[in-house]
This record gives C-alpha cells, structure tokens and sequence, in this order.
C-alpha cells in the first residue's frame, strides 16, 4: 500500500486528544447537577482513543496505553454493581445513593455523592467496550 | 432484608462480572458458576417462602417511589418461574461441564451463562414494562453469544437469522412501549393497568394489545412467527439448546401472560379470542413438525412449539382453572423440556448424529438412559401421574368451562401426537438391534445421565405432588385473575 | 411538529423494511439500524415534544420537559448501538467463513438438506 501523508492529522491529534480527554473529565464531573456524567464523559474519552487510533494505528496505542478493555469493562461494572449493591448492606433498597456536603480545602463547599462511584464504573465500561468493539472490528482487517 | 426479590437478579451479575476477569481458567469458571447457582436457587426458595407467608414483595430500586421510579414485583409466579429458571440452568451447567470441550468453555460460556440468567430473572421479576425491556436485550445478548459460540458455519448462517429476527422484534418492543407510553403516560406495570381500566377507550388499547403480542409472540414463537425457531435452535449444541429451549421461549410465554392478564383484560372478545386461535393454530403446527422429522432434536423442538400453544390457550381461555393449568404447564413444560434436550444428547453422544437412522438397541447398553428416557416421554405427553397431566387437566377444563369444544379437543389431539413422536425416538433409539457406535463422546453417558435424571426426579415429584404444589399455583394465580391484587401490593394504595 | 416527525418514522419504518428484505447482509444490518432509529424517534414523538426547561434541577423554573422519553431512548439507543456492532462483527464473520454475503446462498439446515 502506498505510504500516506498523515503528518497534519498526527499533529493536530497530539494536541487535540488531550483536550477532548480534559473536557471529557469535565463532563463527568459535572454530570450529577448538569449534563454530563459517565456515559457521555467515557463515550467522549474513547473518542479521543479511536482518533489516536486513526492517526497512528493499534500498535501505538497499545505501548502508549497498554489496557485490556476487556478487564476494564469488567473492572467497571464490579465497581458500578458494588456501588448500587452497597446498599444492601444498610437494608435499603438496591440502588438508593447517598450524599452529603463537605468544605473542602480549594473547592469549597462541595456536595459528595455516592453516584459518582456508581459513574466512574459506567464511565470505565463505556470506554472498555467502545475500544473493544473498535478493536475487534479493526483488528481481523 | 427488603432486598430479597433482587438477589436472583444480583447473584448472576456479580458472579458474571467476577468470572470476566480470568474467563480462560476453566475450573475457576465451573465452580463459581455452581456456586452462584446453587446461590441463586437459595435465594429463590427463600423469597417463595417469604411471598407464601406475607404476599406480594416489592422493591422500589433507588427508594424511588411507584410509580415513578422502577419496583421490581415478585409474586407467586414470577418467584416460581425464578426459582425453575435456577434448577434448569444447574442442570445445564452440570451438564455442560462434561459435554462441552475445553475450548468452547474458555470462550465466556459460563459468563453469557450466568448474564442469560440476570436477563431471565430479570424480566419474571421486573415490575416495569421498559425495564423488561431492557432484561429482554440482558439474556438476548446472551443468547447471541451462545448461539454463535463456537463458530462452526451452520451456526453462523442460522444466527445471522436469529439475530436478525430479535433485532427487529426488540425494535417493535420499543414502538409498542412507545405507543403505550403516549396513552397512558406511565411505564410502571401496576399504574399502567390503573391508567387502561379508567381510559376506557378499548380501541387503541385493542391495536397496543395486539402490538405486545406480536413482539412477545416473536419471543414465544407462536404460529405465524415461529418460523425462525427450528433452524435457530437446531445450530448450537445441546446445552445450549437446552437453555434456549426451556427459557427463553417462556419468557415471551410469561409476557403475553402478564400483559394480558394485568394490561389487557377489559376487551377479551377481540384480543383474547385472537390469542386463542393462534394458541390452537400453533399446536397443530407444531404436530405437523413433530410428525414429520426423523431428526431428535428437531421431534423436540417441534415439541416446545406445541407446549407453547398449549399454555398460552390456557391463558387465552381466561377462567381460573385455565390459567392454573398455564401456569402448571409451563414450569411442568421447563423442567420436562431440560430434561428431554439433555436426554437425548448423551443419545447423540452416543450415536455421533442426531438422525433417528443411526440409532437403535441402545437399551443394551444403556437401559437407565433409556427407562429415564420413557418416563420423560410419558411425562411430556401428560400420561397421569406424571407432571404433564395435571397442567393439561387444567387448561382443558377451563377450556370446557368457558364453552368451547374444539380448542380442548384440539389440545387432547396434540397428547397423542406428542406422544407419538416422543415414543417414535424412544422405539427407534433405544429398542431394535443395537448398532455400530461412533460417538466421541460414548463413555461420558453415565455422567451426563446424573443432571437429566435428577431433573427427572424433580418433575415426577411435581406430578405426584401435586397436590402439596397447589397452594402454590393457586397463589401464582390469583393476581392473573384479579390485578386489583397486584396493582395494590405495587400502589400501596 | 408531532406531524412531521411521525411522517419521518414512517419513512425510516418504510426504508427499513425495503433494506431488510434485500438479499445483501450489509443493507440488511443499515435496515434494522434504521428500524431503531424510527423506533426511538416513535418514543420520543409519541410522549410529545413539549417545550420548557431541560429537566434538569435549578430555581425558577416550573415548566419541565418530561426527562422519561429521553432517559428511555438513551437506553435503546445504547442497546442498540452494542447489537449493532455485535451484528456487524458477526456479519463479518459469517462472510469469511461462508464467502458470501447473500442471504439467497445461506439458506436451510444440515436436516434440510
């Protein structure tokens, strides 16, 4: 095959990456009160990992994040089932979540809430299974 | 321990999930996946206990109230089914560890195992029309996983067919939900059936009933839409098959019956008579196919068809002893099923092929395969005591009680057929001269015989205990007749 | 509005019927994608397109958009997302092994035969 000119995309990608991983994590954080949250803000990070993918290819992403999504997803969703079923311990119902405010030293007041457990889980899965099913399907190519 | 109702759902996932992180150590696999199992079967009996004593159990997930949050709904039924789902998947698992090669258990068989189970456990338990929707996909997904599983060029093409089919039934599933949501204005299962008794405006109501039916009929296999089945279900290897067999298509049974008891009660000239006529429809389809094939597996699975007419005509009829009998054939029907599909793999094992012209004599050699055999046959074809009989008992008196003759004679007809076409394997398998055998798999048929022979044990004590397991039915029953029942443990009102 | 949009879901409703009964496996799998998405948009039309404030808490608004429809499509549309590349892989595979995607040359069973 014919080498190709990538040189603008693999620049551009290196700075670019990182910002929409930024704002991705932005979104997550700002999920509980405004949009956002961990579906969005993993479907978002793994966004920024299909374009390193697409400006270098799977090898290079592998030695420059070297996961396995598959461990991944499955860390995500015994963290997201651990949360909900953490409740269990307190003889609520499945799923009922906590919170409270806190003054934190920078932030200020600040109200912490156990959902955010539960979205670091499905901000994990999101990412394990978008990178799974892209590099399944990249992969047999 | 308000959380009872989900721990049949929370087991399975949690074992599901723990099991994705090492899915190529096999023994680690099978031992969890029994221990999750048994789990689950304990949990079960538990909550039966529970819901015989003190009703109905609700959970609402999140401390959100109904009707506005999702409740998951146990009552007697849908433990029942839980409970029966837990034993066919133990048997299936036990089953599996002996039948299947190394290779295909390192291939996240026992995980899809364990989600189909979330997904099945699921959808008998949630009390919210959406929700069940999204257990649907849990064991679909699953199912597709299973169905593919091991890759062999058969299996790709039918699944490419399953999958397909499912894809566009689950589709329809949202556009019914959808117009359901635009009636009524509420997904929660209980308040839906509030929302329809005080619409009063049948007509739309009729079109959403016969949407449902057609999503669930898919899933169930009733006549016109159960052309997918036989291919689909003749790919995979019996464990698998198995599991399909027994679960899945009584998930869409357990829809329709649902759906049509709780939602769709109030104009029963027009949708149940619709359901009826398929119901019948379905069983003369399915002893047309159980005539026809010389192939075992095919003889049984034409014969899930025909257990499915015959309990949803139960439902159709709408009296109570009708709904009693549908409701003791269908756990009758998933333990007998399990146990036939498991039957006659080890005769495939055996024999190397699953054509009726390569078996025979192996009663020689094999006289308690071939005995647990002839009393599953018996059972399926409902000769009394066996389980069979009562459920079928059932149904065919309601079917009486509410005037009709041609539908219990219809389903007194398909016995004989069905007994017929399951004596047909029982004759050319186990009796005439024995034969020269191939099967790779010949010198496991003693330890595949122990999970089909205790299921057996399990639905004789069914059918020659029926009289202790009545109560139960009854109290499965009774919200089917009356959904003030339901409503009411789900609304508090 | 309600008007055009369901005029929309019966187009995406028709296209999708037309690209599953073809015979090439690839427009059959764009046909179920677009079955969904007529699907989805039936979810949201039919539970009203009202106008007012994005469900989501702050003060001084009193009119909300009902956030069920949404919350639901978001559901079916993750759903479908993961069967569709599922089906994609799985059309893949089918082609290498078999050689072909019409769905004319992948028909019956062994017992069929």
């Amino acid at each position: 095959m014919k080498k190709t000119n990538d040189l603008i995309l693999q620049t551009v990608t290196k700075v670019i990456s990182f910002i929409i991983i930024l704002f991705s994590i932005h979104l997550f954080f700002a999920g509980h009160y405004t949009p956002g949250g961990g579906f969005i803000g993993g479907l978002m990070t793994a966004a920024a990992l299909v374009l390193l993918l697409l400006a270098y290819d799977i090898k290079t992403l592998d030695k420059i994040l070297p996961f396995d999504y598959k461990l991944m997803t499955a860390a995500g969703l015994l963290i997201a089932v651990l949360t909900a079923a953490g409740s269990l311990l307190f003889n609520v119902p499945f799923f009922t979540h906590a919170y409270d405010y806190f003054d934190l030293p920078l932030l200020g007041e600040t109200s912490l809430h156990t959902a955010v457990l539960f979205d670091i889980g499905v901000y994990m899965v999101v990412i394990g299974i978008t990178m799974t099913i892209i590099q399944t399907i990249g992969e047999s190519e | 321990m308000i959380n009872l109702p989900l721990l049949p759902i929370l087991i399975p996932l949690l074992a599901g999930v723990i099991l994705m992180f090492f899915p190529k150590r096999i023994k680690a696999q099978r031992t969890i996946s029994i221990i999750s199992t048994v789990a689950t079967i304990a949990a079960s009996a538990v909550l039966i206990a529970e819901i015989r004593q003190n009703g109905i159990q609700t959970l609402n997930l999140g401390s959100w109230p109904a009707p506005f949050g999702i409740p998951l709904v146990s009552d007697m039924l849908s433990a029942l089914l839980v409970l029966t789902t837990g034993i066919v998947t133990l048997a299936v698992i036990w089953y599996s560890i002996y039948y299947l090669e190394d290779e295909y258990e390192r291939y996240f068989y026992y995980i899809a195992v364990q989600f189909l189970m979330v997904g099945l456990n699921g959808a008998f338990t949630t009390g919210d029309i959406f929700n069940m929707f999204v257990f649907f996909e849990v064991f679909l997904i699953s199912s597709y996983l299973l169905i593919v599983l091991g890759g062999k060029k058969a299996q790709l093409r039918e699944s490419v067919k399953y999958v397909l089919i499912n894809v566009i039934s689950s589709a329809l599933f949202v556009a019914a939900v959808a117009f359901l949501y635009g009636v009524v204005g509420t997904l929660n299962m209980a308040d839906v059936s509030v929302k329809i008794a005080e619409l009063n405006d049948p007509g739309i109501i009729t079109v959403i009933a016969i949407f449902f039916l057609l999503v669930f009929g898919l899933k169930g296999a009733i006549f016109p839409l159960y052309f997918w089945l036989p291919g689909s279900y003749h790919a995979p290897p019996i464990p698998v098959l198995a599991l399909f067999g027994a679960l899945l298509t009584k998930v869409g049974v357990y829809a329709i019956m649902r759906t049509y008891t709780l939602f769709f009660y109030h104009d029963t000239g027009y949708t149940h008579m619709i359901l009826g006529v398929l119901a019948l429809l379905t069983i003369v389809i399915g002893s047309i196919g159980a005539l026809a094939y010389k192939d075992v597996k095919m003889i049984i699975i034409y014969n899930i068809i025909i257990a499915v007419g015959v309990i949803l005509y139960g439902v159709a009829v709408m009296t109570p002893d009708g709904l009693e009998g549908a409701v003791f054939y269908l756990l009758h029907d998933m333990i007998i099923k399990t146990a036939l599909f498991l039957l006659i793999g080890i005769m495939m094992a055996i024999a190397g092929s699953s054509h009726l012209k390569s078996m025979g004599g192996m009663i020689k050699e094999y006289p308690w395969i071939g005995w647990t055999y002839f009393v599953a046959a018996l059972s399926l074809a409902g000769i009394p005591p066996l389980s069979g009989f009562i459920g079928k008992l059932l149904i065919v008196r309601g079917g009486f009680d509410a005037g009709e003759m041609i539908g219990p004679l219809i389903i007194l007809g398909s016995s004989l057929i069905v007994l017929y076409s399951a004596m047909k394997i029982f004759t050319n398998g186990f009796w005439g001269t024995p034969k020269e055998y191939t099967g790779a798999k010949a010198h496991l048929a003693s330890r595949l015989w122990i999970p089909a022979a205790v299921l057996m044990v399990i639905a004789i004590a069914y059918g020659v205990g029926a009289e202790a397991v009545r109560p139960f039915i009854t109290q499965a029953v009774e919200p089917l007749i009356n959904p003030a029942i339901y409503i009411e443990a789900v609304l508090k009102e | 509005m309600e008007f055009l949009m369901c005029i929309i879901v019966g187009i995406l409703f028709a296209s999708a019927v037309y690209l599953i009964l073809s015979k090439s496996l690839l427009r059959i799998i764009i046909g179920t994608g677009l079955l969904s998405h007529g699907a989805h948009l039936l979810l949201l039309t039919m539970s009203g397109l009202k106008t007012g404030a994005a469900p989501v808490l702050s003060d001084n608004v009193t009119s909300y958009t009902d956030p069920l429809p949404q919350a639901l499509v978001l559901t079916a549309i993750v759903i479908s997302f993961g069967v569709t590349a599922f089906f994609l892989v799985l059309a893949y595979r089918t082609y290498q092994e078999l050689g072909t995607d019409n769905m004319e040359e992948m028909r019956g069973t062994e017992s069929h035969d």
